[in-house]
């Protein structure tokens, strides 16, 4: 694998929306070629050469390809979207869309990112060693595709709206969540390491939620089953199950209807 | 006005009967004009190249609140779609509820001139006439609906055929209205009571008047103005396996009337998207097509056109003033749904839906909608459409006229499809080996479309005396294509003119055109009697006053009125 390292030089006025921060766009191009790569600031389109430095090389595909970017990357957006395959360091914070409808590869933030990361994503894995901010692994505005594959991990804590219309794939947040996880989800996991506010499930369809601290508010939509003895992303312990939300249409398997479920943790 | 002289093109025009031989046609003032009429034009070399008249649509759903509650809800529509201003250009967006400049455009791109909005809720005609006049280069209409109105409700439960004809006039005048539109007549109306139509006996609550009645009476008050487009039909039970018989029972209450217009059309009913009208089964699960049933009617009765309702096997949003079934689609795919009353007039649903290959209705849907027009034996009377967007967004006439001509890219399709052995055999299509040629395209997608919209005068074709609205395509129909070929050439018209102003000129836009809004006014006796009740229901029921209701001079600043005397 060969590495191509972007330096951030110049902040923008405004953000960056450099979608051509990606192992697909930079693969087997030369130096001179990446520098004059199409950013936007607003409307008008500028060179990524205006914004960052460039060394290293990238390789001849994708897969073969790791970018390690450096520098306060605050402002800007969508840095490793749509990639397939490859690898993205981000050393420091990143703004809005970071691996949004990835597809495969992985990124990994050393720090912290801003909303909407991993919108969409279908595939890979999105390894966030800060805090993230509202929607991760959520939709689109208005999209009912959500986060359908892949996996996002969290260190730190995660705002509100994690995994919005969440159809697959895994979320994992090492601290606290906001309000609303996991709304109009028919599939996936989102395991919660630390405590979650309220509104969890809700409209949920079907998959899985994981708190292993406290729940200010339950949902009336959900309703306690039973205590369940389970291994959670290496962690056993006892859960209470709760299924719902029992306002939302629900299908049904051998007879059997399937719910979403919530399990809280009662007992390490 | 500039002249111009299109040389040298393998030119296809119904109306003239030219079928691919070499012609020049010579635009002068707006116009078509003989070529020896020309004096000093601008020369567009068109050698190798085919030239038709500009294309017509006279289904579409382009403009007002129904397709803005589209834009409105589907934000992931527009992701990715956005096109910045370039050039004359202005910015762009969305894909299959496109914003109305890129309607504009797109529908130029194709080689089309004038566009009919299909369904206009007369208390929000002037949201429609706005988004008309921001749409460039075309000249459009649009219909309002009458199907499921409390006036028109009242008039025909009583039989009173010429009260119902003055209020159409009046309402045309009013929404400046192009045509008589009818959407599931009755059931929008028992939508409200959470309640549908499904046949044409089925009758309406509180008003007690049945489908059959609101047809056949807005047909015969059509007939009795002499309007120049036939009614126009969206029948009860649309989307239903088993509805042919319903769509049947439609057809057959136009039998024995005849057209009583000037304008040159047969027709008396207009039936839009059949495709979705023609299915036989009781369910999803034995659904069939029965567009042959279909096409033996509309094969053997003059006084019918049809057009397609073709699906396109994409992503789109369907949206119509049938509350009742954006509903039940809401119930099936679980998508979100946006809803909407209309006071005294209609109501409409709006609805996204996957049309997937993977999906075996869907592949059978796509299959009946070609079965229309390659079963048609006349193709004057039935027209390209897609419905934009409720079975494909209209950018996809090219690819449907791919698959008209094409054979192998039908079977290619077919080979696409997860359950293709099902699909053949619930359908009719992979026995049909009948290739459509362009001049059989022309008559569904120009001469046809304009006489059945009573326009046969202005639009369809390249006489002289016609308007200098003409397409010309980087398509050589005499040299050998692959079908792919005939969807890239038609997609992006390599020269184009509207009312003799040239819109594009290889292959780029270079003019916004100037747009017309067609409405059409209609002189009736006077009724003191309809006036005294739409006097009365404005003050008793609506929430807007006459004087806010009314279409004003200023929504259209470029109208072309169609004078209509029924005083007779």
């Amino acid at each position: 694998m060969e590495t191509v390292t972007l330096t951030i030089k110049n902040q923008p006025e405004l953000y960056l929306e450099a979608e051509t921060i990606s192992p697909d766009a930079l693969a087997g191009k030369k130096v001179e070629e990446i520098l004059g790569l199409p950013v936007y600031v607003g409307r008008e389109q500028h060179r990524l050469g205006d914004y960052f430095d460039v060394s290293g090389k990238p390789g001849a595909t994708p897969a073969e390809t790791k970018i390690v970017l450096n520098g306060d990357l605050s402002r800007v957006k969508y840095i490793g979207t749509k990639m397939t395959d490859g690898e993205i360091v981000v050393n420091g914070d990143a703004d809005m869309y970071v691996g949004a409808w990835m597809q495969g590869g992985k990124i990994t933030v050393n720090g912290n990112v801003n909303a909407f990361a991993g919108t969409g994503m279908k595939g890979g894995e999105l390894i966030i060693k800060g805090n993230a901010g509202n929607y991760l692994g959520a939709a689109y505005r208005g999209d009912w595709r959500g986060m359908q594959g892949g996996k996002i991990t969290v260190t730190g804590n995660a705002g509100s709206d994690v995994g919005t219309f969440m159809n697959g794939g895994e979320i994992v947040i090492g601290g606290d969540v906001d309000v609303h996880v996991g709304t109009h989800a028919e599939g996936g996991k989102i395991v919660i390491k630390g405590n979650a506010k309220s509104r969890l499930g809700g409209q949920m369809v079907e998959g899985e939620i994981y708190v292993f601290g406290k729940i200010d508010v339950m949902l009336p939509g959900f309703v306690y089953r039973e205590d369940v003895d389970i291994e959670v992303d290496g962690v056993k312990g006892r859960f209470a199950l709760y299924e719902g939300d029992i306002g939302e249409r629900h299908r049904k398997r051998k007879g059997q209807t399937i719910y979403g479920k919530l399990y809280q943790r009662i007992e390490a | 006005m500039a002249e111009y002289l299109i040389k040298n093109g393998f030119v296809f025009d119904p109306v003239l009967g030219i079928r691919g031989d070499k012609a020049d046609v010579a635009i002068k003032d707006g116009k078509i004009v003989e070529t020896n009429a020309v004096k000093s034009p601008k020369v567009i070399d068109a050698t190798g190249k085919t030239v038709m008249a500009g294309g017509v649509d006279v289904h579409s759903h382009v403009a007002g609140p129904k397709v803005n509650v589209g834009r409105n809800f589907r934000p992931e529509d527009k992701l990715f779609t956005y096109k910045p201003r370039n050039g004359i250009e202005r910015m762009q967006g969305g894909f299959s509820v496109p914003t109305t400049i890129r309607t504009g455009y797109n529908y130029a791109r194709m080689g089309y001139t004038t566009v009919m909005e299909a369904a206009m809720p007369p208390l929000y005609a002037r949201h429609t006439h706005e988004e008309m006049r921001d749409t460039p280069i075309l000249d459009q209409g649009a219909y309002p609906v009458f199907g499921n109105n409390w006036f028109v409700l009242e008039y025909l439960k009583n039989n009173e055929l010429e009260n119902t004809a003055a209020y159409i006039a009046w309402l045309l005048r009013a929404t400046k209205g192009y045509a008589v539109k009818v959407v599931n007549p009755g059931g929008t109306e028992a939508w409200a009571w959470g309640l549908n139509c499904e046949n044409i006996h089925d009758p309406v609550p509180y008003f007690d008047i049945t489908p059959a009645q609101i047809v056949k009476g807005l047909i015969e008050a059509n007939e009795y103005l002499g309007l120049p487009h036939s009614m126009h039909i969206h029948a009860n039970n649309l989307g239903n396996p088993g509805n042919y018989t319903t769509t049947l029972d439609t057809f057959k209450l136009s039998e024995g009337i005849k057209p009583k217009s000037k304008f040159g059309r047969d027709q008396v009913m207009h039936h839009t998207h059949v495709q979705f009208h023609s299915y036989g089964g009781d369910s999803w699960a034995n659904v069939d097509s029965r567009a042959k049933e279909i096409m033996d009617y509309v094969n053997s009765h003059d006084n019918i056109t049809i057009d397609m309702g073709q699906v396109t096997l994409d992503e789109t949003t369907t949206m119509t003033a049938d509350g009742p079934f954006e509903h039940h689609l809401t119930e099936l795919n679980h998508l979100k749904w946006a809803n909407a009353d209309v006071e005294l007039e209609t109501g409409s649903g709006v609805v996204p839906y996957v049309y997937s290959p993977d999906i075996k209705v869907c592949a059978i849907q796509w299959c009946i909608g070609l079965e229309l027009a390659l079963l048609a034996k006349d193709p004057m009377r039935v027209f390209m459409t897609t419905d934009h967007p409720n079975a494909g967004p209209f950018i996809r006439y090219p690819r449907i006229m791919k698959w008209l001509m094409s054979e192998e890219s039908r079977k290619q399709q077919f080979d696409a499809f997860k359950y293709k052995d099902k699909v053949i055999d619930a359908t009719n299509l992979a026995g049909i080996d009948r290739e459509l040629d362009l001049y059989e395209i022309a008559q569904m997608t120009r001469a046809g479309p304009a006489k059945a919209l009573g326009l046969a005068h202005m639009y369809g074709g390249l006489a002289p005396g016609l308007e200098g609205d003409v397409a010309v395509f980087d398509f050589n129909p005499n040299e050998p294509y692959a079908p792919d070929d005939i969807e890239k050439a038609f997609s992006n018209a390599e020269h184009l003119f509207k009312s003799g102003v040239q819109i594009i000129n290889n292959h780029e836009i270079v003019s916004n055109g100037n747009k017309r809004t067609l409405w059409v006014n209609t002189k009736v006796n006077e009724n003191p009697q309809v006036m005294r009740d739409v006097k009365e229901k404005f003050l008793r029921y609506y929430t807007v006053t006459l004087n806010n209701y009314e279409v004003s001079g200023h929504y259209l600043p470029n109208p072309y009125v169609i004078e209509v005397d029924a005083t007779q």
